[in-house]
């Protein structure tokens, strides 16, 4: 057995090591840390509560408005105020735009590239991966990043700016739009989803939306040769590395639901266990056993819990809490969601193969095809001579959670207020879930068991298997330690 | 073809929204600039390949001298804690902490700068009771000092160049970096605080599209009223260093643009205001920061005068989230009579 410590890595949003034991030609056990800590529940402990909405953005560059929207739901329940019709559509518009955004940039700028490396060298499609992909020089850092620029001038109509806007308010958006933006919005949506129809898919968006099962998807793959688009090149790859035998996790999928309009969301907020269940989110505690963190002794849902960080823990190994639902590890993420939700697709790839690298990539690009259909949808009944805000002022003592799912999975906050100001803030993000350590009853979180098994080559230093599990998380470390 | 320009990219205490902005960089997009401007990415944590051991190598090969630092750039905040010893933030894989990595490449550098104003100040990581002992490179909110010390300078002879923003706007740093690979960048063209003049030498209120408001202080009560964000909203525009409203961000935008408050996020010290940030504060009723450069007595003098004079139109406005009166026309019938 050796012991190997694989990190700084890179195309992962913050800081992240991760500790193997290697037996063999295989990982046998690991150890996720995230190695910086800053303290946002502490920042946030005695502010004016409507400051949250200053400080939340600010935990992550990459998940921002998810964070300004969690925010916002929390103190709109604390203040007990609703969002107009077109403050939810706006949201949704601005929420999507972000989550959409983050989708595309893992895929073209963080996992990509790795099919790049010479390790490689040696498979037939390499030669076309590396013109495409290889990271800063191939061709689709010059094609999909000015896409990406330009869809997000959604967020300079709509939120003055990306990221860390304060447009997001708990009673809607601090910009009404007129007509005219309305069109122009409708414009730069069109813009994008040309360029998913040609160079992402390759084809028509609803012709993607429409696969229902893995014959249908090796069907549509078949079609056209790989070099064609972006996704069937993936396909191929996928096919030929046996990607959806890597990474395998729990097999349990949580998602808050998300896109809220009108009473009803989007895509559904459920637990999928071996079937769907409800969710009841007071079952969610974090452990704090192997994070360097003091206070409390048992798991405590985070209406009562604490951060006080503390190097002398012994037997932590991360400044990560460890959240449990019901006790359970969960996975979160773009497969999680559609899974909960029960896109055909998903659950026809998750029955046959489970949570794995292929499928997690499969469930981000699928959810940018049907995200954009229903941002359409949305710009379409903006209503410009309408409100976009409602008022309400704050109690003096309150209370208050707010759920989202951002790209990379379930965010919550969960906010306490009294005599006017914030007592309490404790905030778990979707990375948090999925790179958690282990916890009392030292059950490893869901990376963690992602990772044993992954194959590593002779005289390997940094396992590419190992590259490409983390990354099919789309891990956003400064939001799990915040 | 000359040299390249070397730049070396890290992380610390801050959220990564300055590469995230960096991203939308536009006119020409990001990977254009730096390859029209041979601007040479040894390694940004969002683009290169390069990961684990060959990351730490290219680290060691530039303090052993192999490796030519151009620009070695900071985003977020030096994390010291606790008890100054930097575990706060160890570098994955290195055994040591971020802020020792920073202190070595910085005696490398020809130029260091801070991108952002976690890596200029300290700034949002820097907020509240600091809990991480964050601070910039070479300041500690408005004073002097950081992780590098107030003398500090790079091998070209300047001290950091704080291109501070939370974010920071895209091409104020593709503009810096490409004036410093130009060799078009001295000491002269920076601020009090180290800030690009370039964009420090601006104030968001040139151009704020809230201009006629602000003439007749006619202001906004709530979120989403049109009306002027200084009187109650608390909008720092007046006083803020940056050309947001002129530059404009993600196309058409701004943070007035967006109807929200300007909150002075290139300052030092701007994580915490003294106050609610979307609250102005007031002394009898008459908001305690005033517009840069402008004397009390006269401030008091023209805001109680244009109040009285403030036509119905923009009284009315103000308070709207939408245009409720039209500016009048006059057509020659009604100016002949």
């Amino acid at each position: 057995m050796t012991k190997r410590i694989v990190g700084p890595f890179n195309r992962v949003e913050g800081d992240l090591e991760v500790h193997l034991d290697i037996e063999d030609d295989h990982v046998k056990s690991a150890r996720v840390n995230s190695p910086l800590f800053r303290g946002f529940e502490q920042i946030l402990q005695g502010k004016d509560p409507m400051d949250a909405l200053v400080y939340a953005p600010r935990i992550c560059g990459i998940c921002s408005v998810s964070q300004s929207v969690a925010a916002a739901y929390a103190l709109a329940k604390a203040q007990g105020v609703t969002m107009p019709e077109n403050g939810e559509l706006a949201t949704n518009l601005i929420l999507a735009n972000e989550n959409i955004a983050d989708h595309f940039t893992h895929f073209y700028l963080f996992f990509m590239p790795d099919f790049a490396r010479e390790v490689y060298a040696q498979e037939s499609w390499y030669e076309s991966v590396t013109k495409r992909f290889k990271a800063v020089t191939g061709t689709a850092s010059k094609d999909a990043l000015p896409a990406r620029t330009e869809f997000l001038h959604i967020m300079g109509i709509l939120a003055g700016k990306w990221p860390h806007s304060l447009a997001i308010q708990p009673g809607g958006t601090t910009r009404a739009i007129e007509a005219q933006e309305r069109v122009r919005i409708a414009a730069i949506l069109a813009q994008f989803r040309r360029y998913l129809e040609t160079t992402l898919f390759g084809d028509q968006l609803e012709t993607i939306i429409a696969l229902k099962d893995n014959d249908q998807l090796k069907a549509w793959a078949n079609e056209a040769p790989a070099e064609t688009s972006d996704f069937r090149l993936f396909l191929h790859i996928a096919d030929s590395l046996d990607l959806d035998k890597l990474g395998r996790s729990v097999d349990s999928f949580m998602s808050y639901g998300v896109y809220s309009r009108d009473g009803s969301q989007l895509f559904n907020r459920g637990l999928w266990k071996d079937g769907i269940h409800a969710l009841n989110i007071e079952d969610i505690t974090e452990d704090l056993s192997h994070s360097w963190m003091s206070g409390n002794d048992e798991p405590q849902h985070p209406y009562t819990g604490i951060t006080m960080p503390d190097i002398n823990i012994v037997e932590a190994y991360s400044w990560c809490k460890a959240p449990r639902l019901d006790g359970q590890v969960v996975e979160v993420g773009a497969l999680a969601r559609q899974q909960v939700n029960g896109h055909p697709l998903i659950r026809a790839l998750v029955e046959e193969s489970g949570g794995n690298v292929r499928n997690r990539v499969i469930a981000r690009l699928l959810e940018i095809a049907l995200v954009l259909v229903e941002m359409e949808n949305w710009c379409r009944h903006l209503k410009p001579k309408e409100i976009f805000c409602n008022h309400a002022v704050m109690p003096e003592v309150t209370q208050g959670y707010g759920l989202v799912e951002a790209a990379r999975g379930s965010l919550g906050h969960w906010l306490t207020v009294k005599q006017e100001r914030i007592n309490n803030y404790q905030i778990i993000a979707p990375t948090t879930w999925n790179f958690s350590p282990r916890d009392s009853n030292g059950i490893p979180g869901a990376l963690e068991q992602a990772l044993v098994n992954a194959p590593v080559r002779n005289g390997e230093k940094d396992p590419v298997s190992v590259q490409h599990i983390v990354r099919s998380f789309d891990p956003c470390m400064v939001c799990t330690v915040h | 073809m000359n040299k390249p320009f070397n730049v070396l990219w890290l992380q610390s205490g801050g959220c990564g929204g300055c590469s995230m902005s960096l991203l939308c960089a536009e006119s020409p997009d990001l990977i254009s600039t730096f390859e029209l401007a041979n601007i040479n990415l040894l390694w940004h944590p969002s683009f290169s390949e390069a990961s684990g051991v060959e990351f730490v190598d290219l680290l060691q090969s530039i303090i052993n001298g192999d490796t030519q630092l151009d620009a070695l750039c900071l985003e977020g905040s030096a994390m010291r804690g606790p008890d100054g010893t930097g575990r706060f933030h160890m570098l994955s894989g290195t055994d040591k902490s971020m802020m020792h990595w920073l202190q070595d490449l910085s005696q490398h550098a020809r130029y260091t700068l801070a991108m952002g104003s976690c890596a200029a100040f300290g700034g949002i990581t820097a907020a509240g009771n600091n809990p991480g002992d964050a601070c910039g490179l070479q300041f500690e909110g408005t004073h002097p000092g950081g992780i590098l010390g107030a003398e500090y300078l790079s091998t070209a002879g300047l001290p950091v160049i704080n291109v501070a923003g939370c974010p920071t706007h895209p091409n104020w740093i593709t503009e810096t970096l490409m004036m410093l690979a130009d060799g078009q960048f001295s000491s002269d063209d920076i601020d009090q605080y180290q800030r690009p003049r370039m964009y420090a030498d601006h104030l968001v209120h040139h151009g704020c599209p809230k201009n006629e408001f602000y003439e007749f202080k006619a202001s906004a009560e709530k979120p989403s009223d049109l009306g002027c964000l200084m009187e109650n909203m608390g909008c720092l525009g007046t006083q803020a260093h940056a050309d947001c409203n002129t530059r404009l961000w993600n196309g058409d935008g701004s943070c007035l643009r967006g109807g929200y408050a300007c909150i002075n996020c290139t300052a030092p010290e701007f994580e915490e205001p003294g106050h609610a940030f979307s609250k102005t504060p007031k002394i009898a009723g008459i908001p305690i920061g005033l517009p840069t450069d402008m004397p009390k007595a006269w401030f008091v003098a023209l805001a109680s005068l244009s109040k009285a004079a403030t036509p119905k139109r923009l009284r009315e406005n103000a308070v709207s989230d939408h245009v409720v009166v039209s500016p009048s026309t006059r057509s020659r019938s009604t100016e002949k009579k």
